[in-house]
């Protein structure tokens, strides 16, 4: 089964939220009234044109900016409890690995941080990097890989974590059309089999198309959601699936809602 | 790939040592041209020139001059005597090479107080400023009589004017790299919910190397200059500074300039030695080497 049953705890749930940084050209209103809730086993994303407030709700749910209106609750909790229960994997735009540790010392950064043991440590390093493709990489150091495989290193990154959620902000962003097909297959795979709650920002129709549950249309100015947009292609999506009608119907969808978003400004 | 290294070097000494020739004659001719007037004669420039280049108390000893002095006091001279430059470079750089760990610790020390509390950031950053404005030579006479006075001669003074001279680009140098990691990688610790230590030491302190190593270059040449000043006001017997003091004295201009060459050769080499550990390091932590 596929989607999940309406019955599916929500894991994220945010009513009302607001958030405004004050800026020293003053205040930029970056999510305004943002009520969305997601339930376990869900793959989210969210689109929208760039300054619409996606990376913000992103951050807002990892704890890394705090809203300013608003509520907002990961799990039950408050986001700055579930961050120190390390509810979530927060895989960002760039690789960010560090460049001084090997891709294994990186995978295994965030474990030393948890402070698990050496064998426990090799153990799930060497199990997330298979699941990326990248065994027999392990004494590399990040500039000896190509920018995909960095990518792909920061997600077995985040996924030693053994989180149940996955917060993933344009983790394709710079990479081509041939190495982001795959990589997205990969990740449909990974979803499959971990059931896994994934939160997902892209600029990308088909990319939100082929792998979402739910597709949330943000607009700018201020950042809010402008229609969610229910999406199920089944459990078998080969990328071929992309040119089928029941595809292409939803990717109009969504091109109408961006476009509506922004015609009002 | 040495070769086009060397070359530019060898061209740059062979200039220097050209124009120093040029203006050994030119300082040291009226000194000749005196000394023949008192003897009632006139004297050529093809004479002039070889007698401004063997005078005893040059005002600008020739190259080769200083060249057979330092020949003469490293290789002819055994290493105890106190007859040896080897013997005071030694003297020298025992105090820099202690004031300069001494510095190096207490500016990463400074730094790291600076980089993790607003108000050591707020109260140190200003004094730290300040004390390097005073200047050196007013400072190093009181540090020394002040030790003096109390019992406390020879190295650890002399060290200490090198500890104040090296602390402070050390502390600058690490205030910097302690702050250069990447917002996206501070952030990356943050979701790990990593505490102060572990985003010190798996984040901070590696993203700080570099800084180190560049601003341990500038300590340890401050550090030899610090040695150096401290054995000045004390008329102390051995050490670099001594040798200055003493050739200052007695107007041995030849021992000047020797002392001066060496101690720019011993900064030459330290500064390239911390460059070259700092070299190792980089590459044994992965860094990608710049192109050659
Ligand atoms: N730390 C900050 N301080 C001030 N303003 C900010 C900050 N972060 C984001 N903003 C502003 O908030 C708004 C939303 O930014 P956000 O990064 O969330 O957009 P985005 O949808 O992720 O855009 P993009 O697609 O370009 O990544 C923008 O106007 C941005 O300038
Ligand atoms: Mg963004």
């Amino acid at each position: 089964m596929l989607s999940p049953s309406p019955k599916a705890e929500t894991v994220i749930s945010t009513s009302a939220l607001d958030l405004v940084f004050e800026t020293n050209d003053g205040p930029v209103h970056a999510l305004s009234d943002i009520t969305l809730d997601i339930k376990k086993g869900e793959f989210v994303s969210l689109i929208g044109p760039s300054g619409c407030g996606k990376t913000t709700l992103l951050r807002v749910i990892a704890d890394l900016e705090h809203p300013t209106g608003g509520t907002i609750s990961v799990n039950g909790l408050t986001p700055h409890e579930a961050r120190l229960k390390r509810a979530y994997g927060y895989v960002f735009q760039a690789a960010a690995l560090f460049p001084w540790r090997t891709i294994a010392d990186n995978v295994a950064l965030p474990l030393e941080v948890m402070g698990l043991d050496r064998a426990e440590r090799d153990a799930r390093v060497s199990e997330n990097l298979e699941l990326v493709d990248l065994a027999g990489f392990e004494k590399k150091f990040p500039w000896q890989l190509s920018g995909g495989m960095q990518q792909r290193a920061s997600i077995a990154r985040a996924l030693a974590v053994q989180p149940d959620m996955l917060l993933m902000d344009e983790p394709f962003g710079a990479l081509d059309e041939i190495v982001r097909d795959h990589l997205n297959v990969q990740l449909l795979k990974l979803w499959a089999a971990t059931h896994k709650t994934i939160v997902f920002v892209t600029h990308s129709i088909p990319e939100a198309v082929f792998l979402s549950t739910k597709i949330v249309v943000m607009s700018p100015r201020p950042g809010r959601i402008h229609e969610v947009i229910d999406c199920n292609l089944g459990a078998d999506r080969p990328l071929e699936i992309r040119e089928t009608p029941e595809f292409l119907k939803i990717a109009h969808q969504v091109r109408e809602g961006l476009a509506a978003g922004h015609a009002y400004e | 790939m040495i070769r086009s290294r060397i070359l530019p070097i060898l061209t740059v000494v062979a200039a220097i040592i050209a124009v120093w020739y040029a203006f050994a004659v030119i300082l040291n001719a009226p000194f000749e041209r005196s000394a023949a007037e008192r003897a009632g004669e006139t004297i050529g420039f093809v004479e002039l020139l070889p007698k401004t280049m063997a005078q005893q108390r040059p005002v600008l000893p020739a190259p080769h001059q200083v060249a057979v002095e330092i020949w003469e006091t490293t290789a002819e001279k055994s290493i105890t005597s106190k007859r040896s430059l080897i013997y005071h470079a030694w003297v020298t750089l025992s105090a820099t090479l202690l004031g300069f760990m001494m510095g190096t610790a207490l500016g990463i020390l400074l730094a790291v107080g600076i980089v993790h509390s607003r108000v050591l950031d707020k109260s140190m950053m200003p004094w730290i400023i300040t004390s390097q404005t005073i200047p050196i030579l007013a400072l190093a006479p009181m540090i020394i009589v002040v030790f003096n006075s109390v019992g406390v001669t020879g190295l650890l003074p002399k060290a200490l004017i090198s500890t104040y001279l090296s602390f402070f680009p050390v502390a600058v140098g690490m205030v910097k790299g302690l702050r250069s990691p990447e917002t996206m990688h501070m952030d990356l610790m943050h979701t790990y919910s990593a505490n102060r230590a572990q985003t010190f030491w798996k984040l901070r302190w590696p993203s700080s190397v570099p800084f180190l190593f560049t601003s341990m270059k500038i300590g340890i040449a401050a550090s030899l200059v610090g040695a150096i000043v401290g054995e000045l006001p004390t008329g102390a017997v051995a050490g670099l500074g001594a040798r200055l003091l003493a050739g200052s004295y007695y107007g041995q201009t030849v021992q000047i300039w020797s002392a001066l060459i060496v101690a720019a050769v011993l900064a030459g080499l330290l500064v390239g030695l911390i460059g070259w550990i700092g070299g190792w390091l980089n590459r044994r932590m992965g860094v990608r080497e710049a192109r050659a």
